[in-house]
């Protein structure tokens, strides 16, 4: 599993290498491309060393993902995701924060779910974090959030 | 002693009340584990924007000053280094803690991080201008090598694989090439509208640091922490200098052991503790007693790893190339206020630098005083679920990316940054490379273009980038890190096997 995943993430760091290296080598005036040339021979040769030793099952640096990890974050990565780039612009910058931060303390939270105590307990926090990013981004840093349906 | 002229601007109102906010906040985010200075500091870079660059170097001077040291408190009391420096603290510190020695311990941390960290402030006060003026020597073919040695040396130090830290600091140098070239005007690897203005590089801190520490906070799912605290009980101060001053060996190790990893390009804090603890064992008499909850185990620790911070920034103030991945966050911070480092940074921008510099001495006196009584209230917030920090970090980064242009394109380029850097941490690269990449790929380039200029006018690229004493010193410098980094990965996989 660990070697499937070595040679996925390093051919795809290989795949982006050569779309660079192609980009850099074939795009006009030559002058602009000169920096990218010349990284981008680099990087596609230590991409192809990197990609070669996974194909060969010798890339060990790093642990992987284990099936555990992958189910724990998908949650948060898919709440974070909407989040970003939907929400926050969607519904305005405030809404969204309120939402998905009650969302994602809510879905990691190890205390019960059954206990309307720890319900409340969520909530507070929440409010209390939107609140302080209010008075500090809208009031102090003067920062224009986009307002989308609510702010 | 020009340094001495500029303290009037660090004793202002707005200056003092930074410092002090800084040093409170940086020591709380410190003794969170998950939350490491270098994320602090990229977390930080946006408030500054709406400050004077004197301002905003003195909130993230205080933060990188204290972060540093508030990893302790966690590492006495919770068993869990605050940062990766902090990981030798461990060892000694939380075996005092369970000993009843907790607040014996969290003295002797703050007492000995405040001396490691005067003397590495005044190497840094003391050392840079000499430095700064050798430095003048430097051309355009000098310069374009010092960016590469910035971005090789790192990246042969801090990944998990030669090969993939050399390849995380080219990432980072093709994503700095992404947007307009600055001599034609040509459109470059513009693949998104939002990549139409390049990819701004405070987004890019915060998603490359921020983000991967999110994601692993997720990964851990429903995760009940067991941190017990340990209860402070009181010990006299007086006690606690007298015990420094009389572990004159220990300390003096880890000072000078962390000054000169402070010096290197890219070795980090981290490296400065372990080594700084084993050094001193070494040379204790009492060699048996470490591990066991010996005061030398952490003095030599906590010394060695805030003296660093201050000799950190020598090599990034006159050479724009970082002691640490905090010192390359700095980087950035001095960019965005359109301060660029190198040799003539003390006479182009005395004013700033000065009081930048003179604030981290006072920041470091503050650090210890407020370590000293805040550390039980640092501890307990450090215990906040992992959930809410999760939320909290993701909400910052949220804000923080979009308040540096008010544009959405600079959030969606920290999300894929960050998210991708998460998945590439997980196969051995690292963000520190690609940072320094980023960072300096601007100025190799523009370098590089204007050297190849000349060249073509002169004796051809060749002799202008490999020949002349100056320009064979930073090749060997460069071919000597990667080969000597390559040579110890072989060397330690042989003996494994």
């Amino acid at each position: 599993m660990k070697i499937l995943q070595h040679k996925i993430s390093s051919g795809f760091v290989a795949l982006v290498a050569l779309l660079v290296c192609y980009i850099s080598f074939t795009r006009q005036p030559v002058e602009a491309y000169l920096f990218p040339r010349l990284i981008s021979f680099f990087f596609l040769g230590l991409a192809l060393w990197t990609f070669v030793k996974a194909l060969l099952g010798r890339s060990k640096a790093g642990n992987g993902l284990s099936m555990d990890m992958f189910k724990n974050m998908a949650p948060g990565v898919a709440i974070s995701a909407i989040y970003i780039f939907w929400a926050a612009k969607g519904l305005g910058f405030y809404t969204a924060t309120t939402i998905a931060f009650f969302l994602l303390v809510t879905s990691y939270d190890p205390a019960s779910h059954s206990e309307p105590k720890t319900w409340v307990k969520r909530a507070i926090i929440t409010a209390g974090f939107v609140a302080i990013m209010y008075a500090l981004f809208a009031k102090i840093l003067v920062v224009y959030t986009p307002r989308g349906l609510f702010i | 002693m020009d340094f001495i002229f500029y303290f009037g601007e660090v004793f202002t109102l707005t200056s003092m009340l930074l410092l002090i906010g800084g040093t409170i906040g940086g020591l709380i985010m410190g003794a969170t584990p998950g939350l490491s200075p270098t994320m602090t500091v990229a977390l930080l870079i946006p408030f500054t924007f709406n400050m004077t660059p004197v301002h905003g170097l003195i909130l993230l001077g205080a933060a990188y000053t204290s972060t540093v040291a508030g990893g302790a408190v966690s590492a006495i009391l919770l068993k869990i280094p605050g940062a990766p420096a902090n990981i030798a603290t461990t060892l000694d510190g939380h075996t005092m803690a369970k000993k009843g020695e907790g607040a014996k311990a969290l003295q002797l941390s703050f007492i000995s991080s405040l001396i490691g960290g005067l003397f590495g402030v005044f190497l840094l006060i003391f050392l840079t201008p000499e430095l700064a003026k050798l430095a003048n020597e430097f051309k355009t073919p000098h310069v374009f090598w010092l960016a590469i040695i910035g971005v090789t040396v790192i990246g042969s130090l801090e990944a998990g694989s030669v090969v993939k830290g050399l390849l995380s600091g080219c990432i980072g140098m093709w994503l700095a090439t992404i947007g307009f070239d600055d001599i034609q005007g040509v459109k470059r690897f513009v693949f998104h509208p939002a990549l139409g203005g390049g990819v701004n590089i405070i987004p890019a801190l915060i998603g490359l640091f921020a983000i991967p520490q999110v994601i692993t906070m997720f990964s851990k799912g429903r995760f009940q922490t067991d941190m017990e605290q340990i209860q402070v009980k009181k010990h006299p101060i007086a006690a606690a200098f007298r015990e420094v001053f009389s572990r004159k060996r220990a300390l003096a190790i880890g000072t000078g052991i962390g000054s000169i990893i402070g010096l290197i390009p890219g070795v980090g804090g981290q490296i400065a503790g372990l080594l700084a603890y084993d050094q001193a064992k070494k040379f204790s008499p009492e060699k048996a007693k470490f591990g066991t909850g010996h005061s030398e185990g952490v003095i030599a620790a906590e010394s060695a790893n805030n003296a660093m911070v201050g000799p950190s920034l020598v090599p990034l103030l006159i050479l724009s190339i970082p002691g640490s991945p905090t010192a390359a966050v700095l980087l950035g911070g001095l960019v965005i206020h359109g301060i660029f480092p190198g040799p003539n940074l003390f006479i182009e921008y005395p004013e700033v630098i000065w009081p930048f510099i003179n604030s981290m001495l006072i920041g470091q006196i503050l650090m210890c005083i407020f370590g000293i009584y805040i550390a039980s209230l640092a501890a307990r917030v450090a215990q906040v679920p992992q959930s809410v920090m999760a939320a909290v970090v993701l909400g910052l980064a949220l804000f923080g990316s979009y308040a540096v242009q008010q544009s959405m394109g600079d959030v969606y380029v920290m999300a894929v940054l960050g998210t991708m850097m998460y998945f590439l941490e997980r196969f051995g690269f690292s963000a520190a490379p690609l940072v320094l990449g980023l960072i300096l790929g601007p100025i190799a380039e523009s370098n590089f273009v204007s050297g190849s200029l000349m060249a073509s006018a002169q004796d051809g690229t060749f002799a202008f980038f490999f020949t002349g004493g100056l320009n064979i010193l930073l090749v060997s410098i460069v071919v000597l890190s990667i080969g000597l980094s390559l040579w110890s990965e072989i060397t330690a996989k042989e003996t494994e096997r």
